[in-house]
C-alpha cells in the first residue's frame, strides 16, 4: 500500500472538565488546553507501525480547522507522520461534510487505508468512518482493538458489546480505532524540531468543491442534570442496612 | 402522522433488549405510527418478539443469507432504500446501532442525530456532549428523514403483549462483497447482561489484578448481578472489554450500581449517571466517585467486599 491518510481533530483536552457558557450558548473554550483528539492519536500511532513494518510507504495528517489546527498537525508530523494537509474552514463542519471531506482526500491521494478515531471526545458523535465507508463505497472497519494487513486486505479485531469480532476486508477501506488498539509514542525534543520541516499543506474547503451542510443545528445547551451527594455509612453493617431502606437488599 | 422505522439489533435469535427502549423514544413523537425492521438470514424468531412490543404497528423482514451477520456495509444499503417510507429512522446506541445507521444516513445524504435523550419535538432532541458534560438541543433540518441513534439507557423499555403484523418486504439494492464476517469472540457468561441487569457490580484499577477482580465475580453472582469495570480494570488485564462501562464502553442504567474501588473518572461517570442508586467503596474518602454516590463506604475493598458478600448470604 502506498498512503494511509489519518486525520487529527483538534479538540478540548481530555483532562479538562467542560464547562457549559452561563448564557447556553456554547462550551467555555476560551483558555482551555487543546489537544489532538485522544483517539485520533491512537489512530495515527497505528498507522506509524503499519508503515514501519514495510506496508504502507507514507503517512499523511489531515486536520479540518482553522490556522489554530496546525499545532495538531505538527505534533502530528513529530510523532513521524511524513506530511500533513490542513483542510481550512471557518467553523467547524458536520459529520457528513467531513467524510466528504477525506472522501475527497483518500480519492485524490489514492489512499490504500484510512485511519480515523472511532469519536471525536467533543461532540461524541462517532459518524466520520462510517459515513465515509458508504460514500467511498468500501469497507469500514469500525472500534479496531487489533489490525493485521496481509497483502490486499486487513484483517481487524472490533471491539463490540457482545466482544471482540473479526472481519476481513479488502483494500481501500476505512479503520476507525478504539482505545485498547495500542499506546501512542511520546514525541521527543528532536522530533519536534524536524517536523517543522515537514510539509504542511493548505487547502480551503472550497477548493475541494464540497459545500459543507444541512448541519444538525445546535438550538442550546446546558449542564447535565446532576446527582446529589449521599449518605456516608460507617460499616459493611451500615451498607446493608441502608440498602434494605430502599429495598435494593 | 410520523411514520418511524426502527431497525431491530439481534443475534439471529434474539432481538437485542434495546430495541424495546427504541420503541419508548420513538412513541414520544407526536403522530408516531412504527414499524421495525428484521434484516437476517432467517428472521422468524425474531420478527415475533418485535411483534410483542407495545406501539410497534408492523414488523417488517428482509431475509438474505447475507443478512446472517451484521455488517453495516451489507445492511445499511437495504435499510437505505426502505427509508424513503419513513420520517425517521431509528437504531439502538449499542456498536450495532453506532456502527450501521451514520452507514445509513450517508447513503441519504444526511447528518445523524447520536443519541437521544429525549424528543423535544418534531425535530428537536436532546442528546449529551463532552462526555455528557453538556447537554445539546439540536434541530434535524426540515424536508430529509432524521436517522438517528437512541441513548437506551434514557428509555425504560416499552411494555410486551402486542400482536403486530409480520410482513416480508423486498429492497432493491446492491450488496457489496468487500466486508467478511469472520466470528465472533464472546465471553461465555450464565451473569445478567451489563446492559439490561436491575443490578451491576463494577471494580476499578484498585482490585489491583485479574484474580483479585474475582470478589467482584462473587459479590455480583450473590446478588444476581451483572459485571461492569472501568476503563482501568479493562486496559490492565483484569476482566475483558465488553465489561467497560463509561464514555467509550457502555451506557448503563441498573436500579443499582455498586462501584468498587473505582475513583470516579468523569468518562466513567457518564456510563453511570442514570442508575437508580450508586453504591461506592473506595478508601480515598476524597475520590470524585462520593460526589455522586446514593450511599458511600470509605474503606479498603479487600475488607469490606468479602463482608459484604457473606452478609448478603445471609
Amino acid at each position: 500500500m502506498d498512503k494511509i491518510l489519518v486525520g487529527l481533530k483538534r479538540v478540548v483536552d481530555y483532562n479538562v472538565r467542560v464547562q457549559v457558557k452561563s448564557d447556553g450558548s456554547g462550551v467555555e473554550t476560551d483558555g482551555v488546553k487543546m489537544s489532538i483528539n485522544p483517539f485520533d492519536e491512537i489512530a495515527l500511532e497505528e498507522a506509524l507501525r503499519i508503515k514501519e513494518r514495510g506496508d504502507a510507504n507514507e503517512v499523511v495528517a489531515v486536520s479540518i480547522g482553522t490556522a489554530d489546527s496546525q499545532q495538531q498537525l505538527r505534533t502530528g508530523l513529530a510523532m513521524g507522520a511524513d506530511r500533513a494537509i490542513l483542510v481550512t474552514v471557518d467553523e467547524a463542519p458536520d459529520p457528513l461534510s467531513v467524510a466528504r471531506i477525506f472522501l475527497s482526500l483518500a480519492e485524490k491521494e489514492n489512499a490504500g487505508l484510512v485511519m480515523l478515531g472511532k469519536q471525536a471526545i467533543d461532540g461524541d458523535n462517532s459518524q466520520v468512518a462510517q459515513m465515509l465507508g458508504a460514500l467511498w463505497g468500501r469497507p469500514q472497519a469500525t472500534f479496531a482493538s487489533g489490525v493485521t494487513l496481509d497483502g490486499d486486505t486487513a484483517r481487524v479485531i472490533r471491539e463490540v458489546d457482545a466482544g471482540l469480532e473479526t472481519v476481513e476486508v479488502d483494500l481501500p477501506a476505512v479503520i476507525s480505532v478504539d482505545l485498547r488498539l495500542n499506546e501512542p509514542r511520546y514525541v521527543k525534543l528532536p522530533d519536534i524540531m524536524k517536523a517543522k520541516k515537514k510539509p504542511l499543506d493548505e487547502v480551503a474547503l472550497a477548493d475541494l468543491g464540497i459545500e459543507a451542510g444541512p448541519p444538525i443545528k445546535e438550538l442550546s445547551f446546558a449542564p447535565p442534570e446532576g446527582r446529589q451527594r449521599g449518605i456516608i455509612v460507617e460499616d459493611v453493617a451500615g451498607l446493608v442496612t441502608a440498602l434494605k431502606d430502599k429495598g435494593l437488599a | 402522522m410520523a411514520k418511524i422505522l426502527i431497525v431491530a439489533e439481534h443475534d439471529g435469535k434474539n432481538l437485542n433488549a434495546s430495541i424495546a427502549k427504541c420503541v419508548a423514544c420513538a412513541s414520544s413523537i407526536d403522530g408516531a405510527e412504527i414499524d421495525v425492521i428484521v434484516l437476517a438470514a432467517a428472521a422468524g424468531d425474531v420478527a415475533a418478539q418485535a411483534a410483542e412490543i407495545a406501539g410497534v404497528n408492523r414488523v417488517l423482514t428482509i431475509e438474505r443469507p447475507e443478512n446472517e451477520h451484521p455488517v453495516s456495509s451489507v445492511l445499511g444499503p437495504q435499510v437505505a432504500a426502505l427509508a424513503g417510507g419513513y420520517a425517521y429512522v431509528f437504531g439502538p446506541s449499542t456498536t450495532f446501532g453506532r456502527d450501521l445507521m451514520p452507514h445509513v444516513a450517508a447513503l441519504l445524504g444526511v447528518n445523524q442525530v447520536t443519541d437521544i435523550m429525549s424528543v423535544e419535538g418534531s425535530h428537536t432532541f436532546k442528546r449529551p456532549i463532552y462526555a455528557g458534560n453538556a447537554i445539546v438541543t439540536v434541530e434535524a433540518p426540515q424536508g430529509s428523514t432524521i436517522v438517528a441513534t437512541v441513548r437506551v439507557a434514557s428509555y425504560q423499555a416499552a411494555a410486551g403483549g402486542n400482536s403486530a403484523t409480520v410482513e416480508p418486504a423486498s429492497v432493491e439494492a446492491d450488496l457489496p462483497a468487500h466486508t467478511r464476517y469472520v466470528g465472533l469472540e464472546s465471553a461465555v457468561s450464565d451473569r445478567p447482561d451489563l446492559q439490561t441487569a436491575a443490578s451491576v457490580v463494577a471494580g476499578g484499577r484498585a482490585l489491583g489484578s485479574e484474580e483479585d477482580f474475582g470478589l467482584i465475580y462473587k459479590l455480583a453472582d450473590k446478588m444476581g448481578a451483572g459485571v461492569g469495570a472501568t476503563r482501568a480494570a479493562v486496559d490492565a488485564g483484569y476482566c475483558p472489554n465488553d465489561m467497560q462501562v463509561g464514555q467509550t464502553g457502555k451506557i448503563i442504567a441498573p436500579d443499582l450500581y455498586i462501584a468498587i474501588g473505582i475513583s470516579g473518572a468523569i468518562q466513567h461517570l457518564t456510563g453511570i449517571k442514570d442508575a437508580g442508586t450508586i453504591v461506592a467503596i473506595n478508601k480515598d474518602e476524597e475520590a470524585p466517585i462520593f460526589e455522586v454516590a446514593d450511599i458511600g463506604l470509605v474503606a479498603d475493598l479487600f475488607d469490606v467486599v468479602p463482608e459484604l458478600t457473606s452478609a448478603l448470604e445471609s
